[in-house]
């Protein structure tokens, strides 16, 4: 249900994406007003961090999180279906507000005040989905702490719990620790607009940057929601395909709350050009260099993996190793974005668009795009078509690629993000970009093809699927019974090792 | 040694295509395509692209490194080459070295990086001082030593070129939507002190050459200096959403010599001053619409659009609208240009008595409406003197 669901919001947002990338394909305004394409872009990242990655997120651990751990289902299965019903009222809250008088919410996912209390009737609107988007995803965290923490079964202790596990304990606790912090944002912004209150406005003694200090509290844990399933993911897959235990199992886990831990403490690199004191920059610039460190320990474990594995390379192999690769290059463009000094060129500018999207699309949906194909037989009993999801891969991979490395050299260049036009010294790597735009866009129709199909039929999987991988899920038959285990599995150390 | 030739060529090879596209980013930065970062023209420009590029060899070597690593073990151990996979899970050692050595060379950048933060900050010591006030979608720059107030807005060929379907070819504006009517005139080789601050919402004031963007925010302060060094015109455009009209609000430095400056000081003056007595001229309908027209694209248009329909839910139409068309609502229609309503900014001290009294012309018998009412600055003048 949550991956039908965020597949089809995944679409929504992408097709958003693909009209702001038609806009952007020449100089001149064609297609739509700048109202409308500021709107595109707020919606367009709205609907892919809540409605695409996070329930993508969570639907791989209501699915995968019980067998992985050797119980029956997960603890609370009536809190699972509100915390599921509650985003389709959401989202339609949100994306009617694009047919109201005044259009959607402009001012940016990011919803800055004073520019977003200009937004029209479609603001209540916006706060509400908001708020139910958070009531859902700490819903749905609520469930995964109480599984993972009661529902083991014998022999499963907390250090031989598969990585994707481990992360998604951590990310729970990230959810519920950050969430909370951006619905007390939002009502302020409510009560701001409707109730006479000035938290955020100058005029009545509040501070318009208060605002960006609460939200990216919030929104810097957020990130890491979205990315910490990833590398449990990943960390997953590598070893299956190379045939070879995960190098450096503890200090996985230790790197992995390591980070969750210091994302609470550099919200403010999203912020060092609204003028904060030099000792505040310089802390927040130590502190998102430090991130550095752990999120380097990942990536080396990952390729110590691969070292001296026999390594075979299947669609969800393709894509880990395709996420290892432009994954790093993300980080490497946050590195350079968290010097404060030269954040101060880079800052809202396309460089920083195509920062986040190589953290995000090659980061987490190609993760994502690997976890599918990992767990397709597993969860249809059916092979899905290996050749198809190759052409799928290196479909994805070239245009992402093209779609995104451009708009680096257009960022330093100096062209700024979310303008719906732009000088002409900066047309030719934009049309180059949404050509790439357009090619993934196409891309991503094969995956539904794939994924169809192979529900449909196709080779009859066995129970162990990849012959390297372990754990308890390859244990049990493909498909997997309707409750899992319903007399918990003995876990013993041999089963989890090579 | 493992190490097989046709391993050493492949590392080669990609090392020599790496490191080419690299240099290509770096020091072959075509001006047309304008891959790099620009190096500007203060020092603190210079600096910055120098700590960009020593940020950038760093990861790109860090790069090299891992990736080919990772190639090589992708290349060297697969199942296809009948490789029988090790059994190691951990090395503590390896393991405290590579946790210590990206340590190491994230000090090492932060040190630079500290000193440079630490120039950027001091304002002290300026010897002119520009206040950059953001508008939806326009600047305003106050030299405080100087009593001159200008407005920058949009260039009118911009304007035209970026209406949607135009048929206006961007390429044949000048500097498309980089080019502003009023451009910020400083001198070189002083250090000046900009202050950014907005009357709205948040705006951010950047120019590249200038090494720097600041957030402009309604109620703050926020301040910054630059020397240039050179002569020219350096463009750059507002850097924080801000609205429908965020990506038309581009910012022009011109940078000239002391004495241009002075002289450019004075001029300015005086035709400040000559525009304030405007109010005692009457003038004809035809002149008051052909110059209200001219006003109302500059300041009016990107909310009420060229049709005078504005925005539904948003900004109101003027076509049609009782506050333009009934003869009662003269006074108020006056007022609420010179003082802003809502969302609506006061035009008042941005706008000449006869620049208001045109516009208010213009749009009371333009479109639909045709009211035939004549406003003269005077009328202005009356209400602003309530």
């Amino acid at each position: 249900m949550y991956l039908v669901f965020s597949l089809i919001m995944f679409f929504i947002g992408g097709s958003m994406a693909m009209i702001i990338r038609a806009e952007l394909f020449q100089p001149g305004l064609q297609f739509v007003d700048p109202q409308f394409y500021n709107s595109m872009v707020t919606v367009h990242a709205l609907v892919m961090i809540f409605g695409a990655v996070m329930p993508a997120g969570v639907g791989l651990a209501n699915w995968m999180i019980p067998i992985m751990i050797g119980a029956p289902d997960m603890a609370l299965p009536r809190m699972n279906n509100m915390s599921f019903w509650i985003m389709p009222f959401a989202f339609a809250l949100l994306l009617s507000t694009l047919f109201m008088d005044g259009g959607g919410p402009a001012g940016g996912w990011t919803m800055y005040p004073p520019l977003v209390l200009q937004t029209g009737k479609a603001f209540p609107f916006l706060i509400f989905a908001v708020h139910f988007l958070g009531i859902s995803s700490i819903m749905g965290a609520i469930n995964i702490i109480a599984t993972v923490f009661n529902m083991r079964a014998p022999g499963m202790t907390l250090m031989r719990m598969p990585l994707f596990v481990w992360t998604w304990v951590i990310t729970a606790f990230l959810l519920i620790a950050s969430l909370p912090v951006l619905a007390g944002a939002v009502t302020m912004l409510l009560t701001d607009k409707y109730f006479g209150t000035s938290f955020f406005s100058a005029a009545g003694g509040g501070d318009p940057v208060l605002f960006q200090h609460i939200f990216w509290f919030f929104g810097h844990p957020e990130v890491y929601i979205l990315a910490l399933p990833a590398f449990g993911i990943i960390s997953q897959i590598i070893p299956t395909f190379a045939r070879k235990p995960l190098f450096g199992y503890a200090s996985m886990v230790y790197a992995t709350a390591s980070i969750a831990i210091l994302s609470f403490f550099v919200w403010a690199h999203h912020m060092f050009t609204v003028g904060l004191p030099i000792n505040g920059e310089l802390f927040f610039m130590y502190a998102t260099m430090l991130i550095a460190v752990p999120t380097g320990v990942k990536v080396f474990n990952w390729i110590a993996t691969m070292w001296k594995g026999a390594m075979t390379f299947e669609a969800p192999m393709l894509f880990a190793l395709a996420f290892v690769v432009l994954f790093t290059i993300g980080g490497f463009s946050g590195l350079m974005l968290g010097i404060t000094p030269v954040d101060f060129q880079y800052h809202d500018t396309y460089f920083v668009v195509a920062h986040f999207h190589y953290v995000l699309l090659t980061g987490a949906i190609f993760a994502l795009m690997a976890s599918a194909y990992y767990w397709l037989p597993k969860w249809t009993g059916n092979m899905y078509d290996e050749k198809l999801g190759k052409i799928h891969f290196w479909a994805s991979a070239i245009s992402a690629n093209v779609l995104f490395f451009p708009q680096h050299f257009l960022g330093l260049a100096g062209m700024p993000r979310r303008i719906p036009d732009y000088s002409v010294q900066f047309a030719d790597f934009n049309m180059i970009s949404s050509l790439g735009g357009f090619a993934y866009g196409i891309s991503q129709l094969l995956f539904v093809y794939i994924v169809v199909k192979c529900v449909l039929g196709g080779k009859k999987a066995t129970g162990q699927v990849w012959d390297g991988a372990r754990g308890l899920e390859w244990t049990l038959s493909s498909p997997p019974p309707y409750h899992s285990f319903s007399k918990p599995p003995k876990v013993t150390k041999a089963l989890m090792e090579y | 040694m493992f190490l097989k030739k046709s391993m050493i060529r492949f590392l080669t090879k990609f090392s020599v295509v790496f490191a080419s596209l690299f240099l290509l980013s770096s020091n072959l930065a075509l001006a047309a395509w304008g891959l790099n970062m620009t190096q500007g023209v203060t020092p603190i420009s210079q600096d910055v692209y120098n700590m960009h590029m020593t940020s950038l060899y760093v990861v790109t070597i860090i790069g090299i490194l891992v990736f080919s690593v990772m190639f090589w073990s992708i290349f060297q151990h697969r199942k296809s080459k009948g490789v029988k996979p090790a059994k190691f899970s951990h090395s503590t050692t390896v393991e405290i070295i590579w946790t210590l050595i990206p340590f190491a060379i994230i000090v090492a950048l932060a040190i630079p990086a500290t000193k440079l933060l630490a120039r950027m900050d001091d304002t002290s010591k300026s010897e002119i001082t520009i206040k950059a006030t953001g508008y939806q979608w326009k600047w305003k720059y106050d030299y405080i030593d100087e009593d001159i107030t200008i407005y920058s807005n949009l260039a009118a060929d911009s304007v035209d070129a970026s209406q949607k379907n135009s048929g206006i070819d961007p390429k044949t504006a000048d500097n498309y939507l980089r080019n502003t009517d009023t451009a910020l005139v400083l001198p070189v080789g002083k250090k000046i002190r900009i202050m950014t601050t907005a009357s709205d919402v948040i705006h951010a004031w950047w120019v590249p050459d200038l090494g720097w963007k600041r957030d402009a925010i309604p109620g703050f302060i926020n301040d910054n200096w630059t020397v240039i060094n050179k002569e020219g015109v350096y463009r750059g455009q507002c850097a924080e959403i801000c609205g429908k009209g965020h990506g038309y609000m581009p910012i022009v430095v011109k940078a000239v010599p002391e004495k241009e400056y002075t002289a450019w000081v004075q001029e300015t003056k005086v035709a400040l001053n000559s525009k304030q007595d405007s109010g005692d001229k009457v003038l004809s309908m035809d002149d008051l619409k052909s110059k209200g027209a001219a006003v109302f694209k500059a300041n009016c248009q990107a909310c009420h659009q060229a049709n005078g329909q504005g925005i539904k839910g948003v900004f109101p139409a003027i076509d049609g609208s009782p506050l333009a068309n009934l003869k009662e609502n003269i006074p108020a229609h006056i007022h609420q240009v010179i003082y802003g309503k809502g969302i609506m900014p006061a035009f008042g001290e941005q706008l000449s008595d006869t620049d208001i009294a045109s516009v208010i012309t213009f749009t009371r018998n333009n479109w639909g409406n045709k009211t035939g009412d004549i406003i003269q600055p005077k009328d202005v003048l009356a209400s602003r003197k309530k």
